[in-house]
């Protein structure tokens, strides 16, 4: 029973994406055993220490909890009646509340009868369990008698509690998706007789008198009523379960969708996606870890420490050599296709910046110049128009290159990785490769991303096959994805 | 599992806040709902949130309104087991050693072959390792307390992985394996609480063994409360116009916003200064008490009139 509803509420809360582990869960249940019912926001404040452990979890956290455990209509409770435990089995809405509200405590007998008082199918805290009190006892038949004296009683707890039965009977938690909605509709109907109740209206409408022609429409004005009904539950039931799923969905999708091709509607939602993998690759790398070279003794150290114990070596100094904080420069192409690949990169170097890596970003067209001061001043977005306004012309690589010589290369240093992200197409100018061999002797590795795959390398203006010889490493980089793995490729070679 | 015994401050979480705000700690329901939990489930308690909310505050007043002693553990890098368990007195023994050295002849002096020497000097090996040469550090001595008391592990953040995961272990179980000694297991398991600055993101084991605490900045309610209390001369008026300015501080686009330990020092500045109320003057000049950084002082001073008008404004 409440076992159930407690995994039901975890269920919900991994499916939106709070990582509740089985220990929390079993905490969560021993926490429910001591505070019991009784106190609404005292349930709400501990579950939240127990399930939720960081501040976005624990806002997760309250959503569900209201959503999950609606807060009844009532404060009012009936005293003990009928209670059969059937609809308490379904309760993602209202039950737990009305036995909340009847101070009650420690429901976790498995037995039926022997309940508090108060608890039961009491639905939204309505007093009148009786009339409910009816379909509390057995499940009713499925036929079309049944299912036109629901609609038609107009009682909205009993067809609440219909509606959850239905649900569960169909499995309808297991809603993913949105367009899953009709299916489960029409399954919970069935469910509840909406077969015989259509064989019965075919029936009527061929029937040709008046009678029947009314007994048709009252069906059918049935049937829409509790498809209604049926349908805002379901939807209900996919806002607790499925949500999270469709949204984790949509996300996979949009990372892996080649970056041309991403529609309006798709940038938003990259921008938080490029938000979460650049936190992801910030919390991954962000620990300079210190690596003990073993076996080698630190003895200024040791003897040192060991100064009060007459220089026997209690303490033992192991010496330890600091990893390098990673220093990325990036250097962009922002000519026509490439600008947009350029847009996401400086979007994840950003949330990079100053945690895990020491950056440097350069644009160049014609020209080579430093972003900084650009997104300094302005939005990426107007970072971005800005840059493409200052630089013009055609695409130079040699220049930049000289650029790159002539005005920032103290930026280079053993330990910088050098991130280009371009195309290779120069135009047909110099591309002054003995720059690049200097560049892949100073640094410490030269990563080349390029949208083109390499069947294009070579063709046409394209010097990708001279340059390939002083890179560390030159891939494809044609989605979101693509660009996180490469970003987290350099930031691994620090480790 | 509750623990075997639950002293009357512990025993509702009602009943935690009165002792807490009779020692002058003004609690939310949600503090002390994660204390009631934390105790009754035996789990410790990681607390996040700014700096000067009161997170270490809570531990010490805790441990005051229910007479237990506090232990304190102050992480930083490089914290390793010896500092935090327990380490032996390595000094001591020697100088023991040293003295004892005539004694030791004498008692093995009669032994004929190196076997009956060790076997006589086994016995040594206990005695230069027993509870006497122990140093014992605040975990163990939490360990260690009859009554039970209240364990405070600070700034958890600052320390790195390798400590964590042996944090893991001893706050599972609540016992420590002293090799020469045996094992030494907590009759009254403390209330561990663990802050964090959140500098770095703490291993996911850890955050998941714990109960989970968010102080932020308090309402204003809570503040006049807070400052009323730790600074308990001040005139009402005062009161009003200080909370109300500091929290429309906490609205600006500065960079360290000022929290609760700073208002409590503002507030007793002003009464030194014997300021009845608040006038932008006297605001500039003491500008420096709230506002640690000299960027957010010049952005705040530029609008401490209009600043000051709107708090003074608001406290009638």
């Amino acid at each position: 029973m409440m076992e159930q509803t407690l995994t039901r509420f975890v269920r919900a809360l991994r499916a939106s994406g709070a990582p509740v582990s089985s220990a929390e869960t079993l905490d969560a249940a021993r926490t429910l055993a001591l505070i019991g019912y009784d106190d609404r926001e005292a349930l709400k404040t501990a579950f939240g220490s127990v399930l939720a452990k960081s501040l976005d979890e624990i806002e997760l956290h309250d959503k569900m909890f209201d959503l999950f455990f609606r807060r009844p209509a009532s404060d009012e409770l009936s005293p003990p009646k009928a209670e059969n435990l059937d609809d308490d089995n379904v309760d993602d809405d209202g039950d737990k509340e009305s036995s909340a509200d009847s101070g009650m405590s420690k429901p976790e007998s498995a037995s039926p009868t022997e309940d508090a008082p108060g608890k039961g199918q009491a639905q939204g805290g309505q007093s009148t369990p009786s009339p409910s009190g009816g379909e509390g006892k057995a499940p009713p038949i499925p036929d079309a008698e049944s299912f036109m004296e629901l609609a038609l009683s107009g009682d909205g707890p009993r067809i609440e509690a219909a509606m959850r039965r239905a649900a569960q009977a169909v499995g309808a938690d297991d809603i993913r998706f949105a367009t899953q909605t009709a299916w489960f509709t029409r399954k919970m109907l069935e469910e509840l007789g909406v077969r015989d109740l259509e064989a019965k209206l075919l029936e009527a409408f061929s029937g040709r008198t008046k009678e029947a022609r009314a007994a048709a429409n009252a069906m059918i004005e049935a049937r829409h009523v509790l498809q209604e009904h049926a349908r805002e539950h379901v939807k209900q039931l996919f806002e607790v379960f499925g949500r999270g799923a469709t949204d984790s969905f949509m996300e996979e999708v949009v990372t892996d969708r080649a970056i041309p091709q991403l529609s309006m509607r798709d940038m938003e939602r990259m921008r938080a996606i490029v938000a979460k993998l650049a936190k992801r690759l910030a919390i991954k790398h962000a620990r300079r870890r210190r690596v003990r070279t073993s076996g080698r003794l630190d003895v200024r150290k040791t003897l040192h420490a060991n100064a009060g114990h007459g220089g026997i070596p209690f303490d033992v100094v192991w010496k330890q050599k600091r990893k390098d904080k990673p220093r990325i420069v990036a250097i962009c192409d922002v000519s026509g296709s490439v600008a947009q690949y350029v847009r996401f990169l400086l979007m994840f170097l950003q949330a990079l910046q100053g945690k895990v890596a020491d950056l440097r970003t350069f644009a160049f067209c014609n020209d080579l110049i430093d972003v900084e001061p650009f997104l300094k001043e302005h939005s990426l977005d107007g970072a971005m128009e800005a840059i493409l306004r200052k630089l013009g012309g055609g695409t130079d690589y040699g220049q930049a290159l000289m650029d790159l010589r002539t005005k920032h290369w103290e930026a280079i240093d053993r330990r910088t990785t050098v991130l280009i992200l371009g195309d290779g197409r120069s135009n047909y100018s110099n591309p002054r490769l003995e720059i690049m061999e200097e560049l892949a002797d100073s640094a410490k590795r030269v990563v080349w991303l390029c949208p083109e795959g390499p069947s294009q390398w070579g063709s046409g203006d394209s010097c990708m096959l001279d340059y390939k010889t002083y890179c560390t490493r030159l891939s494809r980089c044609a989605t979101a994805g693509d660009l996180e793995t490469a970003i987290d490729d350099i930031l691994l070679a620090y480790n | 599992m509750t623990s075997p015994l639950t002293p009357p401050g512990l025993s509702s979480i009602d009943s935690i806040t009165q002792s807490l705000a009779s020692v002058g700690y003004i609690s939310t329901r949600a503090i002390s709902t994660a204390i009631y939990v934390a105790h009754h489930l035996r789990k410790p308690v990681l607390i996040e949130g700014p700096a000067g909310v009161g997170k270490t505050d809570l531990a010490q007043s805790l441990a005051k309104s229910l007479e237990h002693p506090l232990l304190r553990m102050q992480c930083y890098e490089g914290l390793d087991e010896s500092k935090a368990l327990y380490e032996w007195k390595y000094g001591k023994q020697l100088l023991y050693t040293q003295i004892l050295k005539e004694k030791i002849h004498d008692l093995i002096g009669d032994a004929s072959s190196l076997d009956q020497s060790l076997a006589k000097l086994g016995s040594f090996q206990d005695l230069f390792f027993s509870r006497d040469f122990l140093e014992p550090r605040p975990i163990l001595r939490a360990m260690e307390q009859a009554g039970g008391s209240v364990l405070l592990i600070d700034e958890i953040d600052k320390s790195d992985e390798a400590f964590e995961a042996f944090l893991l272990e001893v706050l599972s179980d609540y016992q420590v394996t002293i090799p020469e000694l045996g094992t030494i297991s907590a009759q009254v398991p403390p209330l561990v609480i663990l802050t964090s600055n959140n500098t770095r993101e703490l291993s996911d084991a850890l955050k998941r063994r714990c109960l989970h605490l968010h102080i932020g900045f308090p309402e204003a309610d809570r503040e006049r409360k807070i400052v009323l209390a730790r600074v308990p001369g001040i005139s009402d008026l005062l009161l009003k116009q200080l909370v109300a300015f500091v929290q429309a501080v906490r609205g600006e686009a500065i960079r360290k916003l000022p929290s609760i330990s700073e208002t409590v020092d503002w507030a007793r500045t002003l009464m030194l200064l014997h300021a009845d109320a608040l006038d932008p003057q006297m605001v500039r000049e003491t500008l420096n008490v709230i506002l640690k950084r000299q960027a957010d002082i010049a952005e705040i001073e530029s609008k401490a009139e209009l600043l000051t008008r709107d708090a003074v404004a608001a406290a009638v």
